[in-house]
């Protein structure tokens, strides 16, 4: 496909302006005007529209087809909540204004909904209260941390690593690093969880918290969560749960009730708002009555006469996260989503996520290996070694994928599966996707016994077919 | 498959040792494993390092791995080539793929590493 550049023609207008028949005033000062002219394209309206429309069409998302994307949630996003994102009442609104001179009082629904989000996140996890300041997960994770270092700090405690799961998010060890933290890996046992051995060996007096993503990347739910957390308490270490994979347990388990004292939500992912490029994303943290004080400025509070406000004085706060809301469109988004659904929409949410992702368990048993876990939660890791002895990678089998119609799952992660394939489909998908889902796999499986080599050309339906991934990570320079 | 002359950690890192440094890289396993390198954080030159330290790290398409000091000591010299040409640990995991070297402070160390055929049964373990 040609870029719209080179489909350019000079002289070419979509819109031909009508001559004007005011006399031109006098030319700005040269400070204010380009040296070169800009070097925009010329065409036609139905060109660029053309162009556009099937630059669309080489899209490959929940929109348009299956999306089982392991470790991220890839769920459809309702579209009734973009309608009410896009009210004017909200949309029109500047992130500054609630600091105004009265602007507090044009704000008062954003305001609420901010802080009403935030009470029903509470809820939801069993926190004592959240910021929705993150911009995303890992920019929640770090904030989380950043509350770990600011609660030992107070303290007068200085110490210096953070405890990880090998299944956890690979977000985690970077967070903890960016923070200032060493991260100590822990090993998983055989059935997928964390080494409790190995965790007792290295919990003492330095280690200043625990993350875990529970459920793991395996889709495991760690049946000794409440052991861990009191032998991470009794060190003074404090519990943070990474909260990717909520999706699993809404209404069933919340970590506050399990001993966790932090939590970042990806609203992107449980709560069904756009990702990646469709974003931004959100990664609100929630916190223990014990860690409120250090939670980032400015916090949204309620005053005695109903209202509400932008609260700065906060002594003991770690300061901003981020100078505004100025994703407020997707805390609307997940507000609105949270509301939609209710107590028991969001239970039977969970639910069906985990009744999804164990019927395609259970139906790909046999045809690919399965290293971990007779039943799973959310999403579940099959490996294609049996595959890659016929020289049939999961990277082939993602590849293969795509030309069935569907969005390759996460491969190679976690990194304690070889030849992993990580499958989540969320609760939004019928019997009839996932039966077509477990056809292809079961075709490819048989077409990795029967022809293998067939698999290098994969995929041959999309625009570019294999990419050369060693040479876009090597040489990033794309403009060279 | 295995070189004769190495000795092996449990990590996949090969030691070959030459009086009293030694040359470090990792397994032809190892690299495999990792599918091909991008990118390569080598050792800080001069640095004083304990046995099973991290101390450099190898990237690939697929993850990135630490790789840990099998012996204790200061290392003496990093394989510059690797920066520019990381591929060259896929290409020759244990001639010109070589990672650090290390001046080794307890030769103690080395005796309890893996030998090749030791390694090879290890590999098969996994």
């Amino acid at each position: 496909m040609e870029l719209i550049f080179e489909l350019s023609r000079a002289g070419r207008r979509g819109v031909k302006m009508p001559t004007g028949d005011v006399p031109e005033s006098a030319s700005l000062d040269p400070v204010y005007t380009r040296e070169k002219d800009a070097e925009l394209p010329s065409l036609s309206e139905p060109e660029v529209v053309r162009h556009f429309t099937n630059l669309s069409k080489m899209n490959f998302g929940v929109d348009s087809h299956f999306y089982p994307l392991g470790s991220c949630t890839m769920k459809y996003n309702p579209k009734i909540t973009e309608r009410i994102a896009a009210f004017s009442s909200f949309a029109s609104i500047h992130p500054l204004q609630p600091q105004l001179v009265n602007g507090g009082m044009l704000t008062q629904g954003a305001l609420e909904v901010i802080s009403d989000l935030e009470n029903v996140l509470c809820e939801i996890t069993g926190m004592d209260e959240f910021t929705t300041q993150p911009m995303a997960g890992a920019h929640g994770e770090l904030t989380g941390i950043m509350l770990i270092a600011a609660h030992h700090r107070e303290k007068g405690d200085r110490r210096k690593y953070i405890l990880i799961p090998d299944s956890g998010h690979g977000t985690n060890p970077a967070s903890a690093a960016i923070a200032g933290y060493e991260v100590k890996t822990i090993k998983s046992d055989d059935k997928g969880v964390m080494d409790m051995n190995e965790f007792r060996k290295e919990m003492n007096e330095d280690v200043a918290g625990v993350m875990l993503t529970c459920p793991n990347t395996l889709g495991i739910f760690n049946p000794r969560i409440k052991e861990l957390a009191d032998l991470a308490h009794a060190s003074g270490a404090l519990m943070y749960y990474d909260g990717a994979n909520l999706n699993a347990i809404m209404g069933k388990a919340r970590p506050g009730d399990l001993g966790f004292d932090i939590v970042h939500l990806n609203l992107h992912k449980t709560f069904a708002t756009p990702h990646g490029g469709g974003g931004p994303g959100a990664g609100p943290v929630g916190v223990k009555k014990h860690l409120a004080e250090f939670l980032p400025t400015s916090r949204v509070v309620k005053r005695k006469d109903g209202t509400f406000t932008l609260d700065y004085d906060r002594p003991k706060s770690i300061g901003y996260i981020s100078q505004f809301y100025g994703n407020f469109g997707v805390l609307l988004k997940a507000y609105a989503y949270i509301l939609i659904e209710g107590k028991e929409g969001l239970i039977e949410v969970s639910e069906n996520a985990v009744l999804n992702a164990n019927y395609l368990m259970r139906r790909l048993k046999g045809h690919y290996d399965i290293p971990y876990g007779e039943n799973c939660m959310h999403e579940f890791v099959i490996s294609c070694c049996r595959q890659a002895k016929r020289g049939v990678h999961a990277v082939d089998i993602a590849k293969a994928l795509i030309d069935k119609g569907i969005h390759p799952p996460t491969i190679y992660f976690p990194l304690n599966v070889k030849e992993a394939i990580m499958i989540e489909p969320t609760e939004t998908e019928s019997r009839e996707t996932l039966d077509e889902f477990v056809r292809v796999m079961i075709e490819l499986a048989e077409l990795a016994e029967k022809d293998p080599v067939a698999f290098k050309e994969f995929p041959k339906t999309t625009s570019v077919g294999r990419l050369d991934e060693v040479k876009a990570a090597r040489d990033m320079n794309i403009s060279a | 498959m295995v070189p004769e002359e190495l000795k092996y950690t449990k990590e996949h890192e090969w030691v070959k040792i030459d009086g009293e440094t030694a040359l470090i890289g990792i397994t032809d396993h190892a690299q495999s494993e990792l599918g091909d390198i991008t990118f390569i954080e080598l050792p800080v030159q001069a640095k004083q390092v304990k046995r099973g330290e991290s101390v450099a790290t190898v990237e690939s398409v697929k993850a990135a791995s630490d790789v840990y000091s099998p012996i204790s000591g200061e290392i003496v010299e990093v394989n510059g080539l690797l920066e520019d040409a990381p591929e060259t640990i896929n290409l020759s995991p244990y001639e010109n793929g070589w990672i650090f070297q290390i001046k080794i402070s307890d030769g103690g160390e080395v005796e309890t590493m893996m030998d090749a055929a030791a390694y090879e049964e290890y590999l098969g373990t996994l």
